[in-house]
């Protein structure tokens, strides 16, 4: 698949780096023991050194990088066993000290790699090129008051993962992959909850153009993208106006712009020359964060499987076609259903099901996997239901429309509506011969040659029956009987 | 009142404490009225007559029950750097004027814990920035001494310049000091003091406002090398909340004093007699060789080459660390804030240009100078690789020595205002202190002479990192062999 553009002197390729930040799963802050609960009281999670108080001094948190090497070793990437926090100073009412404390030049994750997959089937390698852990920022109120701004802590000193690509992305839609796939990473690795609206995930975007081959293009960064589809529509219009500002004789200037969800635009937001010198240097008030070997051995032996390699065990083990398998895997809590259901049944019957009726019935109503009544279990005895031949499959998608409706289990809506399946040679046989009888003609053109017909008779019986015949058995003595 | 608080050490207080010649109380009140006489020389911003008395009453009880701490019933000076619950923290600066910490510094919270009573908090320079006690926003504190036949008011040193002035006038028993690049040691020097800054780690860090963290100190100013050790037992230990300091038990320091230093290689290097250095100063230095000489210690000459890169590599990585610690002093959340700015930027500039002194402004450009992009190689990283040279000359020397003796200072006290417009020449007060602080190593000073115009010198003793020990014994010797027991006249009480 060509993922070149065209512009009025020719073909451009995009050139795409992310940086994404993500929220540490995490008790308490970085730094600091303050609790880290979305949604709390403005200003109620904030200890002395989060509000950077006169003499408090940062204390890193144990668990922050615990996850920190998880998400490094769930991307393949080189744990670095001394790494180093700096300070990145800048004036911001929101940053109470002055300055976030980061990693500039040594980071506590380095090189590695994560495979996305594309529409086409086709799946690439994109580099990572470093991990981080930082301290997020308070939230500045501008909305209280008409003539001050207000300042939340809360959030401020909540520790944070930076996952910095390489600039190995070449389209809108390999970056969305990027952005979903990393997303799942993250959560199946349980470091972050890739919430994005609630902000626990966004993406800085860099994007440039270049004719293919060439030399790269200036970049621009396009800052705090916080949906899959928004990275594609910022890339997707920010590629245009640099190919449209070449290709009319200017040039792209490096600047950070912002993405306007409202118009699907981007905007300047500071230019190179505004950019702060952040006079990174290291904190002195922190000894360099040194890891022992056995603590990372630990933490890879912990490591769950990941979907890159679930993916690979449905198809592989459990025949599942690579399409099923990609659409289950993609989040964990999908996957775990999938499991649950498929465990003692057929895995394919089961993939059916989860990717068929109940992924569809989850959409129209909205809901997650946890708030939706039908339970891996309740799927399963519903296909239990079909196995055994208590239900046909048009009869258990109905029995299932029940289950989504009222969470009953399957064997109560059968009972209820006595959908049991007939399975009864003696009653089936009955029916038929009612319809031969009604039919003589058509009887007699079928058995002149006109197969067609065959559907009609299955039909009808079905409809004498209110549709609970066995469809097998119904099957096996129709043909008897029509070719008698 | 026949009890004099001048007259006690803390080591004698506990003593008198522990034989029931007098109590915490009668002492508490005694050090209340001798801190009031003692108004004229500003070394206190915050009077606690009503906490002094309280926590000696408690100390009275824990005297009683026979649950003594360490320090109990006696009555201390805290540097205004310390953040104190519920009583102002100033760091000697208008930006933190009313500031009252709702948290205790870990130092401070030992001393209480250990008994100590809390007579105030002293003045400083601004932020400890200064060799003077001038760039503190509420005026110079004045040295209790004086040149004989001179009534010019001379500087008690900086930046613990209140701590030393209070020691040294008398009315408290001991003060806590903060040493960045020679803060304790030598104003201690300039007021006939003992001063002693710990190795870094030793005390926690934690509450006491940063200056430039990576060598700021907290450590004791006190009348004897006895009081000293009493009062940094007290002081040190590891602190979880400070991630530099270190988790090593507190020898019994105190047993230290009085120990032979027979046998002790004491290291004498060669880089510390300056150019242009006062005469007295050497032989004052030389004196002190001989005294430890005649202790049964062998003396030995060393090198520590890289001494002279020592001081622009101090005002380098300082004012560095500075610029980036002072940066919270916004007027957004506490101390001051300036009226009428229209925005953000002006609400910054105008609140840090009222609230900072010139000292301090100065030493916050510098440090953003050398951080910035295009000079932080040439500055910040260049003195980060002195600093390491700095500390492999001493490594190499404490091979073969147990202790280095120098001088303090390269002078006496001087009068007040003599330096306040040179930088420059304030700047090298502190050349034979700051090598110690680059290389994180403990250093006392302990007053060994007089000058010629009747003014304390002090000599330095510095140990290898840890090893307070080793200062206390060969401290004691120094104090034992000069014998300084000239004290300033009183002239405040007149």
């Amino acid at each position: 698949m060509s993922n070149l553009i065209k512009g009025e002197t020719g073909e451009w390729e995009i050139v795409i780096g992310m940086e994404v930040h993500a929220q540490v799963i995490s008790e308490s802050k970085l730094f600091s023991g303050a609790a880290t609960a979305f949604g709390a009281e403005p200003n109620s999670q904030v200890s002395l050194v989060d509000a950077a108080m006169p003499g408090m001094l940062p204390v890193i948190n144990e668990a922050a990088v615990r996850q920190a090497v998880k998400t490094g070793l769930g991307l393949q990437a080189k744990i670095n066993l001394r790494s180093i926090f700096d300070r990145k100073n800048y004036f911001y009412p929101d940053l109470p000290a002055g300055y976030q404390i980061s990693q500039y030049q040594h980071p506590i994750v380095g090189t590695g790699s994560l495979t996305i997959e594309l529409a086409d089937g086709s799946s690439r390698e994109i580099g990572i090129t470093r991990l981080h852990l930082e301290q997020d920022a308070g939230k500045s109120l501008h909305d209280q008051s008409p003539s001050s701004t207000y300042i939340d802590l809360n959030r401020a000193g909540v520790a944070l993962m930076e996952i910095v690509s390489e600039p190995d992305l070449r389209s809108s839609e390999e970056a969305g992959a990027y952005l979903a796939k990393m997303r799942s990473i993250l959560r199946y690795l349980g470091t972050c909850d890739g919430n994005m609206e609630e902000g626990s995930m966004r993406a800085d975007v860099n994007v440039s153009v270049r004719k293919p081959g060439g030399p790269l293009g200036t970049r621009c960064e396009i800052k705090n993208v916080n949906s899959v589809r928004f990275v594609k529509q910022a890339i997707e219009y920010e590629a245009r106006r640099q190919i449209e500002l070449i290709e009319g004789g200017g040039k792209v200037d490096q600047e950070t712009r912002l993405f306007d969800t409202g118009r699907g635009v981007t905007r300047s937001m500071r230019s190179k020359e505004e950019a702060h010198d952040y006079r990174y240097f290291p904190d002195p008030d922190l000894v360099p964060l040194v890891l022992a070997p056995e603590f990372v051995e630990r933490l890879k032996e912990e490591l769950p499987e990941l979907p890159d390699t679930k993916k690979q065990r449905f198809v592989r083990e459990l025949g599942l076609s690579p399409y099923d398998a990609e659409v289950l895997v993609a989040e964990k809590e999908s996957a775990d259903f999938f499991e649950a259901v498929a465990k003692g049944r057929d895995a394919k019957t089961a993939a059916n099901w989860v990717t068929g009726e109940y992924f569809a019935a989850l959409n129209r109503a909205g809901a997650t996997i946890a708030e939706f009544p039908v339970s891996a279990e309740k799927l399963g005895e519903l296909i239990d239901l079909v196995a055994d031949g208590t239900l046909s499959n048009r009869l258990a998608k109905d029995v299932f429309e029940g289950m989504a409706e009222t969470g009953k289990s399957a064997a109560e809506i059968v009972a209820e509506r006595g959908l049991k399946q007939v399975s009864d040679t003696g009653a089936i046989e009955a029916a038929i011969d009612k319809v031969i009888a009604a039919n003589a003609d058509k009887v007699a053109e079928y058995r002149a040659g006109k197969d067609k017909l065959y559907g009609f008779f299955v039909g009808q019986v079905m409809k004498a029956m209110g549709g609970k015949a066995n469809p097998q058995a119904l099957n096996d003595l129709l043909k008897r009987k029509l070719s008698a | 009142m026949s009890l004099d608080p001048a007259s006690l050490t803390i080591a004698s207080a506990r003593d008198g404490l522990k034989a029931k010649q007098f109590s915490a109380a009668e002492l508490a009140e005694a050090a209340i009225g001798a801190m009031q006489a003692a108004r004229p020389l500003n070394a206190v911003l915050v009077e606690t007559p009503d906490r002094a008395r309280a926590d000696a009453k408690r100390a009275d009880q824990r005297l009683a029950k026979g649950e003594a701490g360490a320090l109990e019933g006696i009555p201390l000076a805290i540097k205004d750097l310390f953040c104190t619950e519920g009583v102002e923290t100033t760091a000697g600066s208008k930006i933190l004027k009313g500031f009252k910490p709702t948290y205790e510094s870990t130092v401070t919270a030992n001393l209480w814990r250990e008994g100590a009573v809390m007579l105030g908090k002293v003045n400083m320079d601004e932020f400890a920035m200064g060799s003077s006690n001038e760039t503190s926003a509420y005026g110079n504190v004045e040295n209790p001494w004086r040149r004989p036949g001179d009534n010019r008011p001379l500087v008690p040193g900086g930046s613990s310049g209140g701590s030393a002035a209070a020691v040294s006038a008398g009315f408290c028993l001991g003060a806590t000091g903060t040493d960045t690049g020679g803060s304790i040691r030598q104003p201690a020097g300039f007021t006939g003091i003992v001063g002693l800054k710990p190795t870094y780690g030793r005390c926690s860090r934690w509450g006491i406002v940063a200056f430039a963290s990576s060598l700021d100190q907290a450590g004791p100013m006190t009348r004897s090398v006895r009081d000293a050790a009493i009062m940094l037992g007290a002081m040190a230990g590891f602190d979880p909340k400070d991630s530099t300091s270190v988790d090593l038990p507190v020898p019994n320091y105190e047993a230290s004093v009085g120990q032979s230093v027979k046998g002790l290689r004491i290291g004498v290097p060669k880089e510390y007699r300056l150019d242009g250095m006062p005469a007295e100063i050497e032989t004052l230095w030389q004196q002190g060789i001989a005294w430890l000489k005649e202790a049964g210690c062998e003396i030995v000459d060393v090198s520590l080459p890289h001494t002279k890169y020592a001081l622009p590599a101090y005002y380098i990585v300082a004012p560095a660390e500075a610029s980036s610690n002072l940066a919270r002093y916004d007027g957004v959340r506490f101390g001051h804030r300036a009226a009428g700015a229209k925005g953000i930027n002006e609400l910054y500039a105008k609140t840090r240009g009222e609230g900072f002194g010139p000292e301090v402004r100065r030493r916050v450009l510098i440090g953003t100078y050398v951080l910035s992009a295009g000079y932080y190689d040439a500055y910040y990283i260049k003195a980060q690789q002195v600093r390491t040279l700095i500390l492999r000359d001493f490594e190499k020397v404490f091979g073969e020595v147990d202790a280095l003796l120098a001088p303090t200072a390269p002078s006496a006290a001087f009068p007040i205002g003599d330096k306040a417009d040179d930088p420059i020449s304030m700047y090298l007060n502190d050349v034979f202190t700051v090598p110690v602080n680059l290389a994180g190593l403990p250093g006392m000073s302990v007053p060994a002479g007089l000058s010629a115009d009747g003014l304390p010198l002090g000599l330095q003793l510095i140990g290898k990192a840890f090893d307070e020990a080793t200062l206390f014994r060969v401290g004691a010797a120094v104090e034992k062999a000069a014998n300084f027991t000239a004290r300033p006249k009183p002239w405040w009480r007149a």
